[in-house]
């Protein structure tokens, strides 16, 4: 019913809506009704998006003309500002950020699904204390990103209470790798109880019977778990992870806060693009951003084509979805995810 | 009796699992309030209680150089206007994709979605050369308009499943007794969603609540910074000698409200949030 070819449209016709609305009426209704959301995004998502790319090929500021004179204001570099990201001293620092964006990613994503399905698990099955779990669940979630990230900082300072639990003095919120650690711990505590949410969600999906047939089959728990639990929660957790991959991939105001601006250790491409547009240089700036955004939609790419991860399942194969509800199974997922992974942005 | 054995065993580990996940989420916001009762000159104590308790962060927190009222003010109009503005038209849209038929639902969808993925910092640098250029540095609908970037693809997302599961019988009934679409949507669609509406509104209040980066980037007067920067600025960021005490009073009451409505409310976000992801 997504793309209604307008020869199929009569027949979902008569059990759809009321006979006085005809399917161009209900285009005509939805295209005024999709209209203030699409002039939003438009502005706020398109125009930027465009605009950048034309920013990324200006440099500012004052340069000598073909006869010697000062210019002053914007002019054409072509792709000079893509090619120097990956030449010479700013090619160390994009290269760096590049690398410290992609193992933030792959480091905190696969703590956190650990983490989180071993929560799920736990809450699943508990027995007692099911209410407090949940309540005390959602409170890193609703914390600020940037209170989290003073509030780590706050437990990570030389003399504070981390180093005196491990009995250690490690300096973590100094430049090094172990900020790169601190940073990393910090964002599983404010995450992993968010995918542990969302994997029990798809636990609570699981019919009893499975199990019973497991054992009476005579799998063992370990069996059970890998061959019939990870498998059928795979869709819910596989968009939870597409949504956290996607987050950490723009990671921000974590390593801003807590640990500051222009550390080689935890500077991200989100932050050294922030840089070089707080330092007005646009150009830089918006050239950074263009190869964020870039690297963005072919990890989402990756994940929706690849993995499958069913993202706009539920808008896409709404014919399959209408048969498969009839019997009653599971609806495909869809990323309401975006809302937990903690910033938004 | 070895079966007997095991069962116990496992409630055990469930008992202690439990404990751990508890313990995991809480302590580090146990460790701030507790953190903000101290004098600050008991700050570097590790002790795990206050002793003695104090008030002098919380006033601290509102002295009149710091001024943290206005930043909570700022945050306050900036979430609530979001928050209106994406339900307004997060309604129409999601009501749209869960009950109309029309051409290119799949893309209109997909773009929706896509939309959610983008990374703020590309939207940030062309909008702040753009908002500089028109005089809206320092202005609330320089941090408002970007923040619907999320919010309304978040928001048209949630609705739209809960759009979904209401009856469409009902909709079909007060058309064929004679309402249009339109009055059914009023007068029958709205009231009943009205749950999901309040759901998605406090999901996307706290999601603009917690905003950093778009406050941060369009505003560099302090009376306009919203609390989170505020927070993150109370000594510069890269600061020595850090009033954490100050920092972590600030952090409570930007989030204890925060906490009480969530805990209030968590059947209900914990329906939002999860609503897409499996039903």
């Amino acid at each position: 019913m997504t793309t209604t070819a307008p020869a199929s449209a009569p027949a979902a016709e008569p059990k759809k809506a009321a006979p006085r609305t005809s399917p161009q009426g209900s285009g005509k209704l939805a295209a005024l009704l999709l209209t203030p959301t699409f002039l939003v995004l438009g502005l706020v998502i398109v125009y930027p998006l465009i605009a950048a790319l034309r920013e990324s090929l200006y440099r500012r500021g004052e340069g000598l003309d073909e006869s010697g004179f000062v210019v002053e204001g914007e002019r054409f570099v072509g792709v000079d500002n893509y090619s120097a990201i990956f030449q010479g001293e700013a090619g160390d620092r994009f290269w760096n950020a590049f690398g410290n964006t992609t193992w933030f990613t792959v480091v905190s994503v696969l703590i956190e699904i650990v983490i989180g399905v071993a929560m799920a698990l736990v809450m699943h099955h508990a027995l007692r204390g099911k209410g407090l779990v949940r309540a005390s669940i959602l409170v890193p979630w609703a914390i600020p990103t940037a209170v989290s990230a003073i509030l780590w900082r706050w437990i990570f300072t030389t003399d504070g209470v981390a180093n005196q639990i491990l009995n250690s003095e490690v300096l973590w919120t100094a430049e090094g790798q172990q900020a790169f650690w601190a940073v990393v711990i910090a964002d599983t505590w404010k995450t992993a109880p968010f995918i542990g949410l969302l994997v029990l969600a798809g636990l609570q999906l699981i019919s009893g019977d499975v199990y019973e047939a497991a054992r009476v089959d005579g799998a063992n728990a370990w069996l059970t778990f890998w061959r019939i639990t990870l498998p059928l929660v795979k869709p819910a957790l596989l968009v939870a992870v597409l949504f956290r991959t996607l987050d950490v991939l723009r990671m921000f105001d974590l390593p801003f806060v807590m640990i500051g601006q222009r550390k080689f250790a935890v500077e991200t491409l989100s932050m050294l693009a922030y840089d070089e547009a707080s330092n007005l240089r646009y150009g830089p700036a918006a050239a950074y951003a263009t190869v964020l955004f870039l690297y963005v939609a072919l990890v989402a790419f990756v994940f929706v084509k690849l993995l499958g991860a069913d993202v706009i399942g539920e808008a896409r194969s709404q014919k399959r979805l209408v048969k498969r509800q009839d019997k009653g199974e599971v609806q495909p997922v869809l990323p309401v995810a975006v809302a937990a992974g903690g910033t938004p942005l | 009796m070895s079966t007997n054995n095991t069962k116990t065993s496992r409630r055990w580990l469930l008992h202690v699992g439990v404990a751990i996940i508890v313990l995991y989420c809480l302590a580090p916001f146990y460790w701030m309030v507790v953190s903000a009762f101290r004098r600050p000159s008991d700050q570097g104590d590790n002790s795990p209680f206050p002793s003695p308790l104090s008030f002098e962060n919380f006033n601290a927190v509102f002295s009149p150089d710091v001024g943290f009222e206005r930043s909570l003010a700022n945050s306050l109009v900036v979430a609530s206007i979001t928050t209106l503005f994406t339900l307004l038209f997060g309604t129409f849209a999601a009501y749209t994709i869960a009950r109309l038929d029309f051409r290119g639902k799949g893309v209109v969808a997909g773009i929706i979605i896509a939309t959610a993925m983008f990374p703020g910092i590309s939207l940030i640098i062309p909008l702040l050369k753009l908002f500089t250029d028109i005089g809206w540095i320092n202005t609330y609908q320089a941090m408002i308009l970007p923040s619907l970037s999320f919010a309304l693809p978040l928001a048209v997302w949630t609705l739209a499943t809960f759009f979904r599961q209401m009856p469409k019988e009902l909709e079909e009934a007060a058309m064929v007794d004679g309402l249009t679409r339109g009055q059914a949507f009023r007068k029958i669609i709205i009231p009943l969603a009205a749950p999901g509406m309040f759901t998605t509104a406090i999901l996307t209040f706290i999601a603009v609540w917690n905003e950093f980066i778009i406050a941060l980037s369009m505003v560099n007067e302090k009376s306009m910074q919203t609390a989170t920067v505020a927070i993150s600025r109370f000594t510069g960021i890269t600061g020595f000698d850090t009033p954490f005490g100050t920092q972590m009073a600030a952090g409570v009451i930007v989030t204890v409200p925060l906490v009480v409505v969530v805990l209030i409310f968590q059947r209900r976000i914990i329906a939002g949030l999860t609503a897409g992801g499996v039903k």
